[in-house]
């Protein structure tokens, strides 16, 4: 795997604002990699910075070894869906293509080629602006795809699909990973990414909070919690508390208990002669670590952008 | 390219963009089916050239008139007992003010649409990811914007000053298409239009919202030179001379009319050629260093 898109103390500043902090990142190719952050963490001002659409207030962005913005042409190079709604309404989806087409030196047949990939081959000649949400996703997706480029960078792509969208879009993600492309998706939701994505790239307010694959990511949250069962629950519960552990009733005379491993457990029960039902550890989920670790970076409850 | 470099270490990264040089025509093509592609740009330009064509036609048929009655009495004396001979001005109407206004909105109009109808839709940023150059951009919308402007404002003057020519032609005050001062008339009648496009374009540019780019465009090109008005001051006259529509009303005046004056300390030709000139370079330079400096 080859380091693709690289930033470097990547900063970029809103007068006294820093929405993205000294922000050191490799983004390599053949895999999807998720970049994750709640919303205002700078996602979408790091993907703007890539893209040379924003001037970074310091540090650098190159991809493949380049500043995007020295090239001539773009489309060959990175595709790129930011914002469905960053489009002219006035147009047709067609138009709309054939001008990048043309721009790029792309044969026009490739328009008509990615409309029919995302669906869009019979709206293709209506304006835009009477485009759904899903569909603009769709047409912004086609746009990235056009040029048939080794890079595909996309902002909150799944934002407005419905679950048969979701589910198309994901297979899209791995499949163009394992053609050998960089597929870098950012999301403010760990559900999104945990079937989409390899690796993480996981910031708060602008900083990198987690560099790493999935699985690394998710053995970052709190100790699992392990849940047991027994007759007598309560003199157990008093037990593990008295070792030092945080138990809460977990319903139906279960006990959730925090603190210890699942072998302590049961070796406890089994010196105080107290017979148990159920033993299980409870994996630390994704989103948990998630929440966890960006708890303190949160900004804005609600609201996107 | 370095792409190939990458390539070789890594049988994983398979693909290497391949890439024709790019050339500048395509981006002109780009911007071409953008501008094309949207039905506003054709109904302002259509409705504004109809206009402009009407008003000046229709201004000649209604001095057919009166002309007949004054080229039958060519001389009078007027009440303080001047001698007093009629001479037609044949471009006052063929050629009118009023209607080249309305072209010189339309282009205003079409300039500002190129700029704002990107930033304020963010389709900038799809642009400028497919096309990082940005100078490159700016370049081609004003070719695409000065070529549109300037064959539209062409046919549109020369309808109207053949037009408004025939219609005359019969009392043989009309000019020909070979006289000096027509052939200037027409030019500046043409030329004016592109000018204020590239000057809507750069107010677009620099505010990137809709209806303030066009308010904006609309209150310099037509309301702030009414506050330059007036003879009494040399230094009011010369800024008045500065503004794009001045200079085109002081290159179609027709100099032939004795009792036509046109105004105190007119400025010359070259002067008026300069100002429209200076408003080209001006807005062209300012949209160029706007759009490369600020943030998509
Ligand atoms: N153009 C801008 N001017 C001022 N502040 C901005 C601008 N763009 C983004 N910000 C701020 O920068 C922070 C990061 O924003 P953004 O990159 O959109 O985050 P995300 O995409 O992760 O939600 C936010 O606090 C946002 O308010
Ligand atoms: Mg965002």
């Amino acid at each position: 795997m080859v380091p693709v898109i690289e930033l470097t103390e990547l900063t970029k500043r809103y007068g006294d604002k820093t929405a993205v902090d000294h922000l050191t990142v490799t983004v390599r190719s053949g895999t999807v990699t998720g970049f994750l952050g709640p919303n205002g963490s700078g996602k979408s001002t790091t993907l703007r910075m890539i893209l040379g659409l924003n001037a970074p207030s310091s540090g650098a962005v190159t991809v493949d070894g380049r500043p995007f913005a020295a090239r001539p042409r773009g489309l060959r190079h990175v595709g790129a869906l930011l914002d469905a709604q960053d489009i002219h309404g006035g147009r047709s989806a067609i138009a709309h293509l054939k001008s990048l087409a043309v721009s790029n030196r792309i044969p026009l047949r490739r328009v008509g080629e990615v409309l029919e990939e995302v669906g869009l081959a019979e709206t293709g000649h209506k304006r835009i602006g009477g485009y759904s949400l899903g569909m603009k996703q769709r047409l912004g997706i086609a746009a990235a795809l056009l040029g048939d480029p080794p890079v595909l960078l996309f902002d909150e792509p799944l934002n407005g699909l419905d679950p048969e969208g979701v589910r198309w879009v994901r297979e899209m993600f791995q499949r163009l990973a394992k053609e050998g492309r960089t597929v870098f998706v950012s999301s403010h939701l760990m559900t999104e990414m945990e079937h989409t994505a390899e690796r993480l790239v996981v910031i708060g307010r602008g900083r990198l909070i987690a560099d790493e694959t999935l699985v690394e990511f998710a053995r970052r949250g709190s100790q699992a919690t392990v849940l047991v069962r027994a007759p007598e629950a309560a003199a157990l519960g008093a037990l593990l508390t008295a070792e030092g552990a945080a138990v809460e009733p977990a319903g139906d005379g279960g006990l959730n208990v925090l603190g210890l491993p699942a072998a302590r457990i049961g070796e406890l029960a089994w010196r105080n002669n107290i017979m148990l039902a159920e033993l299980a550890t409870q994996n630390a989920s994704l989103e948990k670590a998630f929440m966890e670790l960006t708890a303190d970076a949160v900004e804005y409850v609600a609201g996107d952008n | 390219m370095s792409t190939v470099t990458t390539a070789s270490k890594s049988p994983v990264y398979a693909r290497v963009p391949t890439e024709p040089p790019p050339r500048f025509r395509d981006l002109c093509r780009m911007e071409w089916i953008k501008v094309a592609s949207l039905r506003s740009t054709w109904f302002v330009l259509i409705a504004a050239a109809l206009a402009t064509v009407f008003i000046n036609l229709n201004g000649v048929h209604s001095d057919l008139q009166y002309l007949d009655k004054d080229l039958a009495h060519p001389t009078g004396i007027t009440p303080d007992g001047h001698v007093w001979h009629f001479v037609y001005d044949p471009l006052r109407r063929s050629l009118s003010e009023i209607a080249v206004q309305l072209m010189m909105l339309g282009g205003a109009a079409i300039g500002a649409l190129t700029m704002f109808g990107e930033f304020s839709t963010g389709q900038i940023r799809t642009t400028f990811a497919a096309v990082p150059h940005r100078g490159s951009v700016v370049t081609a919308k004003v070719t695409v914007l000065c070529a549109l402007t300037t064959v539209l404002a062409f046919v549109v003057a020369m309808i109207s000053f053949l037009g408004g020519q025939a219609m005359v032609a019969s009392r043989h005050v009309g000019l020909s298409i070979t006289d000096h001062d027509a052939q200037i008339a027409i030019a500046a009648y043409t030329l004016v239009v592109p000018i204020c496009a590239l000057v809507g374009m750069l107010f677009g540019a620099l505010i990137r919202n809709a209806t303030a780019s066009i308010v904006a465009v609309v209150a310099f090109l037509f309301l702030v030179p009414a506050f330059f008005g007036g003879d009494k001051y040399y230094w009011v006259v010369q800024l008045r001379h500065l503004f794009p529509g001045n200079a085109e009303s002081n290159l179609t005046f027709w100099p032939h009319d004795p009792y036509d004056s046109n105004g105190k300390w007119p400025a010359s030709h070259m002067h008026s050629w300069a100002v429209l000139a200076g408003w080209a370079v001006v807005s062209i330079a300012t949209a160029l260093i706007v759009v490369r400096k600020r943030d998509a």
